[in-house]
C-alpha cells in the first residue's frame, strides 16, 4: 500500500491534495487514489476562470476501470489547468504530486485550509481505512 | 475518489489465490470470487503484453459440466442453438443455450471428448442457474456432473502463446486448429487438456488441469511468458481485450431477455438442425425481423462510455425537454490497442447500420458516437 505522503501538501478524505503557496493552492490526487484507480486514461477539469467549491465535484478522472469524481479540497477561482494531461493523462499515475497536478486555484476562503489533513493525519486515515 | 476494495472473507478462492497474492495481484470481488483485476504493471501493460506477446489468466472460476452417456449428444442438441452434432472427437464450438422465449440462458463452449462424453464450459456467474436448467431440460437420460471445483482453467493468450508452450513440452500445438483440443497433454509436468480457444481476440489456448497442479503450472507459464515480453494478466485486461474483439460478456451484453439474433450471434443459431429449446421463438424473430440489435460504436468526441450509460438518437433538444433514450451501453471503455474509446449497446434495428450517429450520455455530458461493423480489433 502507498506510503508516499509528501510533507508539503495537505490532504482530504477523498484522496485529493492541495499545495498551499500564499493565496494559491495547487490541487491533485494522491498516490493512494492513483493506486486505487489504476491506469488513468482521461481527466476532465474545469476551465480557467471557473469557480470551485470545497467538497464539491470539480471534475472527474477516468481510469481503464471506472470513472471517479474529483472533489475540491478548497474553494476558489481556477487560475491554471494542467493542460498537458489532455494528451498525457498518464502523468497522474507516474507523478501524482508534481507533473500530474490538476488545477491551481486562487483561494476565496483561506480558512478552509483548517479542514484539511496533515500528512500524518492522512497517513493514519489510510491505515484505518485500508484492509 | 473510489474507496479501497476490501474483499470480504466469504469470497471464494481459486486454486491460484496464493499465487495471485505472491505476484502482486490486486484482488477484487468478482461475482463472489476473489480474483486479481491486475498485477503490478496495471491493466494497460497487461493488455499490451497479451496483444504483443502472451498473457496468463486465471479463469478457474468458470464452470465445467461433463455430459456423459449415450444420449449426451441428444441432450445437448436440445439445449444448444448451435449444431453439436457436427463436432468430431477433439473439437469444440461456441454456442448459446436459450430459454423457450429465445432469451439467452448462457453462452458457452461445448467440447466433444468422445461420442458419449461432452464438456461444457459455462460462465461462473451462471453455474447454478445453468446446472438446474440443463438437468431439467435434457429431454433424455443423460448425466450432467458439475466438476467446476475439481477443475482449474488457465488462459494462455497472445501471438507467442503457442511457441512458448512448445518450449514447455507441449509439442505440436501449432498444428492444433482453432476450436480443437487435446486431452492428456503434459505441460511442465502437469497433465492437462489444451484447447485452442480464448476470449481475447488473440491466438492462444485454454489449459484445463487438476487444481493441485495449477499453482506450479501458472507460475511456470508466467516465468516463460516474461521471457518473451508477456506477463500474468488480470480481469481488467481480460475485459479490455474481449471488448476490443467485440466478444460479448454475459450479464452485460447478453441476458435471459436478449436473443442470440439480437446479439449478432445468428451464426450460432442453426434453425435447420432439428428442434431445440427456443427454436420457435428464434424462427419467429427471424421471420418478423428484429426490433433491437446489439451494435458496436466508437466515440467520436472525448468521453468514455460505461455500462449503463443512456444512448440517444439525437442530442438533447434545445428546448430543455428530456432527450429520447433509445438504448443503453452494455459494455464500454477504452480500447488500448485500437486507440479509441469503444462500446456496445442495444438500439432499435433502424439505428444499427454502420455509420449511424448516436450520442452517449456520459454522466450528463453528451458525446457523439458512431456505429461500426465487426470487431474493433482483429489480430494481424
Amino acid at each position: 500500500m502507498s506510503d508516499n505522503y509528501p510533507s508539503d501538501v495537505l490532504y482530504t478524505e477523498d484522496h485529493e491534495w492541495a499545495r498551499i503557496e500564499g493565496n494559491l493552492a495547487t490541487i491533485g490526487i494522491t498516490q493512494f487514489a492513483v493506486e486505487q484507480l489504476g491506469d488513468v486514461t482521461q481527466v476532465d477539469l474545469p476551465r480557467e476562470g471557473e469557480s470551485v467549491k470545497q467538497a464539491q465535484v470539480f471534475g472527474s478522472v477516468e481510469s481503464v476501470k471506472a470513472v471517479s469524481d474529483l472533489f475540491a479540497p478548497l474553494s476558489g477561482k481556477v487560475l491554471k489547468v494542467n493542460t498537458p494531461l489532455g494528451d498525457s493523462p498518464e502523468y497522474v499515475n507516474e507523478d501524482p504530486y508534481d507533473q500530474g497536478w490538476l488545477i491551481q486555484i486562487e483561494m476565496t476562503v483561506p480558512a478552509e485550509v483548517e479542514k484539511l489533513m496533515t500528512p500524518a493525519a492522512y497517513s493514519a486515515f489510510i491505515r484505518e481505512n485500508a484492509d | 475518489m473510489t474507496d479501497a476494495v476490501s474483499p470480504s472473507a466469504s469470497l471464494r478462492h481459486t486454486s491460484l489465490f496464493e499465487v495471485h497474492k505472491r505476484l502482486g495481484g490486486k484482488i477484487i470481488d468478482f461475482g463472489g470470487w476473489a480474483l486479481p483485476v491486475n498485477y503490478g504493471a496495471g491493466i494497460l501493460a497487461e493488455h499490451t503484453a497479451t496483444r504483443q506477446a502472451v498473457g496468463v489468466f486465471d479463469v478457474s472460476h468458470m464452470g465445467e459440466f461433463h455430459f456423459r452417456g449415450p444420449k449426451a449428444l441428444q441432450a445437448l442438441q436440445n439445449l444448444m442453438t448451435n449444431d453439436v452434432a457436427r463436432l468430431a472427437d477433439g473439437q469444440a464450438l461456441y454456442t448459446v443455450a436459450c430459454n423457450p422465449d429465445g432469451g439467452i440462458v448462457d453462452d458457452l463452449i461445448v467440447y466433444r471428448v468422445d461420442a458419449n462424453h461432452f464438456l461444457a464450459v459455462v460462465n461462473a456467474s451462471n453455474i447454478a442457474k445453468d446446472l438446474a436448467w440443463f438437468r431439467d431440460n435434457t429431454g433424455v437420460t443423460c448425466t450432467i456432473e458439475d466438476e467446476s471445483d475439481a477443475t482449474a482453467l488457465i488462459a494462455f493468450q497472445g501471438p507467442k502463446a503457442i511457441e512458448v508452450l512448445e518450449t514447455l513440452g507441449a509439442a505440436g500445438l501449432a498444428a492444433l486448429p482453432s476450436f480443437a483440443f487435446r486431452t492428456g497433454v503434459k505441460v511442465a509436468g502437469a497433465t492437462t487438456w489444451i484447447a485452442r480457444t480464448g476470449y481475447t481476440g488473440e491466438d492462444g489456448v485454454e489449459i484445463f488441469c487438476d487444481p493441485a497442479d495449477a499453482a506450479a503450472l501458472f507460475e511456470t507459464l508466467v516465468r516463460a511468458a516474461e521471457v518473451v515480453g508477456g506477463s500474468a494478466a488480470g480481469l481488467g485486461s481480460r475485459d479490455t481485450l474481449r471488448l476490443e474483439a467485440k466478444l460479448p460478456l454475459y450479464g452485460n451484453d447478453l441476458s435471459d431477455a436478449t436473443s442470440p439474433l439480437q446479439a449478432g450471434l445468428g451464426w450460432v443459431v442453426k434453425l435447420d438442425k432439428g428442434n431445440f429449446i427456443g427454436r420457435d421463438a428464434l424462427a419467429a424473430q427471424k421471420a418478423h425481423g428484429l426490433q433491437r440489435s446489439l451494435v458496436g460504436f466508437v466515440m467520436k468526441d472525448r468521453g468514455i462510455a460505461r455500462h449503463g450509460y443512456p444512448v440517444l438518437a439525437n442530442p438533447p433538444p434545445a428546448s430543455g425537454d428530456a432527450p429520447v433514450v433509445v438504448g443503453e451501453v452494455t459494455s464500454g471503455g477504452v480500447g488500448p490497442t485500437v486507440g479509441k474509446n469503444i462500446g456496445m449497446a442495444y438500439v432499435p434495428t433502424a439505428l444499427a447500420a454502420a455509420g449511424t450517429q448516436l450520442f452517449v450520455d456520459c454522466r450528463g455530458k453528451i458525446v457523439a458516437a458512431e456505429v461500426v461493423n465487426g470487431p474493433f480489433y482483429r489480430r494481424p
